[in-house]
């Protein structure tokens, strides 16, 4: 079974790779939006990559608000 | 728009010789052995306003003039975020508020008729239609895949019906068309929740009839269109209207919904907040 910090660190290697950014300057409490610089389409795209990555429907209006990687980590084991 | 044609060959194959285009600024389409293409290509992800109506709305006449010399049709999007990221919402709301009331209750009802007669051709067409979808597919976007008979789509296309979230229904045939697709359950939970969702989950409702890899939605459409190549186009025709049919009641009652709703003073609070928002998900419910 996947852990809290395996999923947290499986996030920030995917948004790393997708926006092609290097993956130590991401981390876990950054707000996203400012670190990778997007807007919201690009937000989806992230949104698509984890569905696809970890097998889950994640409903937008359950990540209303959420702005950092282990926020977000933990909507997304929530549903593992 | 400019549309051309050349090296027609007026024998019984002629549509594997014939190349026919027309080029618009907010679409160009051609015609290849047979194969309509109709690709999208407005800044910045193909927001449906009076331009890319008008454009449309030529579109849809080549396609009536020429469907006996094609079997298929292909729509798809040039732009990188997605396949259509629906209604233009900004020129929606700066032309209500250039308006009166009643003038500018008028005006959508007009643009939503011209609208529906388009996509009401599209998805009447005897030739087989495929949305080739990748990215945000929202909206009049997903209503545009919708009037569509087959969606292929590739695994980072996103659909989503926003249109609650303004205190409005989806306004071109979406509903309808939903309804003529899915079973009832699943179109309320699109609907009355506005949830976008994954390529995946499209096709495990049944909307999706492939899934392909990132950035191959238009190849694999293309593959589908050559091998409907090989049927006899009248089977085809007959059986798309049997199997098809328009839900022309309810397109019509949905019209008059729209344009009740579109009167509210919620409608217009609503269409202020997208514009001026700087949410970094305005998109989205």
């Amino acid at each position: 079974m996947t852990t809290a910090e395996q999923t947290l660190d499986e996030i920030l290697t995917l948004a790393a790779a997708h926006f092609k950014m290097p993956r130590e300057k991401l981390h876990p409490d950054d707000d996203f939006f400012k670190t990778l610089g997007i807007n919201s389409l690009q937000t989806l795209d992230l949104l698509t990559k984890l569905e696809n990555h970890f097998r889950v429907e994640l409903p937008d209006y359950e990540l209303q608000g959420i702005s950092d990687f282990r926020t977000l980590a933990g909507k997304i084991q929530a549903r593992l | 728009m400019l549309v051309t044609k050349e090296n027609k060959v007026p024998d019984a194959k002629a549509d594997a010789k014939v190349v026919s285009r027309g080029d618009g600024s907010t679409l160009s389409w051609s015609v290849n052995d047979g194969v309509f293409e109709l690709a999208l290509h407005r800044e910045p992800c193909n927001e449906l306003g009076l331009a890319s109506l008008v454009e449309l709305e030529k579109f849809a006449e080549a396609l009536y003039g020429m469907q006996a010399e094609a079997h298929a049709l292909i729509i798809y999007s040039q732009m990188k975020p997605g396949f259509c990221a629906g209604a233009d919402l900004r020129e929606l709301y700066q032309r209500s508020q250039a308006m009166e009331k009643t003038e500018a209750a008028a005006g959508v009802r007009d643009f939503l008729e011209r609208i529906h007669r388009v996509l009401n051709m599209i998805d009447a067409s005897p030739l087989t239609t495929i949305a080739a979808l990748h990215g945000v597919t929202f909206g009049g976007g997903f209503e545009l895949a919708l009037a569509c008979d087959l969606m292929i789509a590739d695994k980072m296309a996103r659909f989503c019906f926003p249109e609650l979230r303004l205190g409005l229904i989806p306004g071109f045939g979406g509903i309808p068309r939903l309804k003529r697709d899915l079973g009832n359950a699943v179109v309320r939970d699109l609907l009355l929740t506005g949830r976008s969702f994954n390529a995946t989950k499209a096709q495990q409702i049944g909307l999706v009839s492939q899934v392909v890899g990132e950035g191959e939605a238009l190849r694999a459409a293309r593959a589908t269109a050559m091998q409907l190549g090989k049927f006899d186009r009248a089977t085809a025709a007959a059986a798309k209207k049997f199997i098809k049919p328009i839900p022309e009641e309810e397109l019509r009652r949905e019209i008059d919904l729209f344009c009740e709703l579109f009167e509210r003073p919620a409608v217009q609070a609503g269409l202020r907040k997208f514009v001026e928002s700087t949410d970094a998900l305005p998109y989205l419910p």
